[in-house]
């Protein structure tokens, strides 16, 4: 039986690892090669990779790294962070990449997705959505550029356009729940669900096994996202590279 | 010596990987001369069929790779689209295919998945081999493999198919005829299982 998927999700900045709080400025974790490395060993169900500085230093992949990080693993790999062409994709993918997230260029640009989709396959091309709930009207926005900027399109709308361009899966990243450690959103999560039918995972708001099972009992088979909860350690949060995943899914 | 194709289509560095800490001799290559001295190939493969295809017949090796596995009897694996190419035929593209083992790729049917997420087929998913193969010795068929696919292949011949996974249906993810295989899942990123299989692979 297809699992749900639990995935590590590591933030590059200035070379390092960084995991940020609602989107502020992070505390630096680590080097990614090291990362990747200790990942291996747990054998951890898929890992997403995110250069947050390309996009607003408006800058492309740093393909010699991403060449380095994807010679070590052992596991499946979403590159995201900067990505504005179907070649980039394609080049990414020939590195060892299994997937590749757009976010900002693809709404920008929709049309983006088809090429890639064209380029790689479907089920390589990921878009990833960082939202905020909204304050007095429901529903949520979609942010880019770190959160800074606000995009009009709806969520719903643009998830479903996406699906219908070619992406294989969407991400769907709550930057109120970012580094909260408080749970999921999962009325977000089930809305984002009930729009489209291809794969989905959520990141924001894990930090227990019981998030990433109410999760699934929300939404049934999903990628459950996590970055403090793999990074920090113990109430006063100290770095400590580990990895669980619910019972259930561990065979 | 292993020869892991090298056309610009796969991952052959994840492989190279793998295999160099197990330390099977291998080279990394898409040169005629190199793959012909070879004891064994390894077809790894991204993308769409008709690029992969493309790609194969614009190296110009399938001629090299045609005498040495069939007419010579060396052996091969096909990773994923890899795999897919042993096929004759696929829904997905217009080209042929190497007809290594008979064969059509077909379009994983959606109607048949009850409830979302539908395609691609994406995540760690149990395998049911077939029998014992060889292939898959060693292998935790329950934990099975990282499965990233919206077309499968469909064996004209079923006796060719050693394992299936269940995704609306059983579908083949594991093939073999005589010194030919293909699998549908990625060995180079599902950990101990998938250096299980490419060590089984070196070993045959």
């Amino acid at each position: 039986m297809l699992r749900s998927r639990v995935i590590p999700c590591l933030l590059i900045h200035d070379g390092g690892l960084v995991k940020t709080e609602k989107f502020r400025p992070g505390k630096y974790v680590g080097d990614p090669l090291n990362a990747v490395k200790i990942f291996n060993e747990k054998q951890v169900d898929e890992l997403m990779l995110l250069d947050i500085d390309a996009t607003v230093n408006r800058r492309g992949p740093d393909f010699a790294r991403l060449r380095n990080l994807a010679v070590e693993s052992r596991m499946p790999l979403c590159y995201g962070g900067g990505v504005t062409g179907a070649d980039e994709a394609a080049r990414i993918i020939s590195l060892g990449f299994e997937k590749v997230s757009v976010s900002a260029a693809a709404l920008k640009r929709p049309d983006l997705i088809k090429e890639m989709a064209r380029a790689v396959g479907t089920q390589s091309v990921v878009v990833t959505l960082d939202v905020r709930k909204n304050a007095m009207l429901p529903g949520y926005t979609i942010f880019t550029h770190n959160g800074r900027t606000k995009e009009r399109v709806d969520l719903i709308d643009f998830v479903r356009q996406a699906a219908e361009l070619g992406a294989g899966e969407i991400v769907v990243n709550s930057i109120d729940r970012d580094g909260t450690m408080t749970g999921y959103d999962l009325d977000l999560a089930r809305q984002v669900r009930q729009a489209v039918g291809l794969p989905m995972s959520m990141i924001g708001g894990a930090g227990s096994i019981n998030h990433i099972e109410a999760l699934i009992e929300a939404v049934g088979v999903v990628g459950a996202g996590a970055g403090s909860m793999f990074v920090f350690n113990g109430p006063y949060r100290a770095v400590l590279i580990s990895y669980r995943k619910p019972p259930a899914l561990v065979s | 010596m292993i020869a892991i194709v090298d056309y610009g289509s796969g991952n052959v560095s994840a492989i190279a990987n793998i295999y160099k800490q197990l330390k099977v001799p291998h080279v990394v290559t898409g040169d005629p001369a190199v793959l012909a001295a070879a004891d064994g190939y390894v077809l790894p493969g991204v993308g769409a069929f008709d690029r992969v295809m493309a790609d194969l017949i614009r190296l110009g090796i399938v001629d090299t790779l045609n005498t040495e596995i069939l007419r010579n009897g060396k052996k091969a694996i096909g990773i994923c689209v890899g795999m897919q190419i042993l096929a004759n035929a696929s829904d997905e593209g217009q080209m042929s295919g190497l007809g290594w083992i008979p064969g059509h790729i077909r379009r994983i049917d959606e109607n048949r998945i009850v409830t979302a997420p539908k395609l691609p087929h994406m995540g760690w998913n149990s395998i049911a081999p077939r029998g014992n193969p060889a292939l898959l010795r060693g292998v935790d068929t329950e934990r099975g493999f990282y499965f990233l696919h919206s077309y499968f292949f469909d064996a004209a011949d079923d006796s060719n198919v050693l394992a299936t996974v269940e995704y609306g249906t059983a579908l083949a993810c594991a093939v073999g005829r005589g010194n030919i295989f293909g699998v549908q899942f990625h060995p180079e990123k599902s950990h101990d299982n998938g250096v299980a299989i490419l060590r089984n692979f070196a070993e045959l």
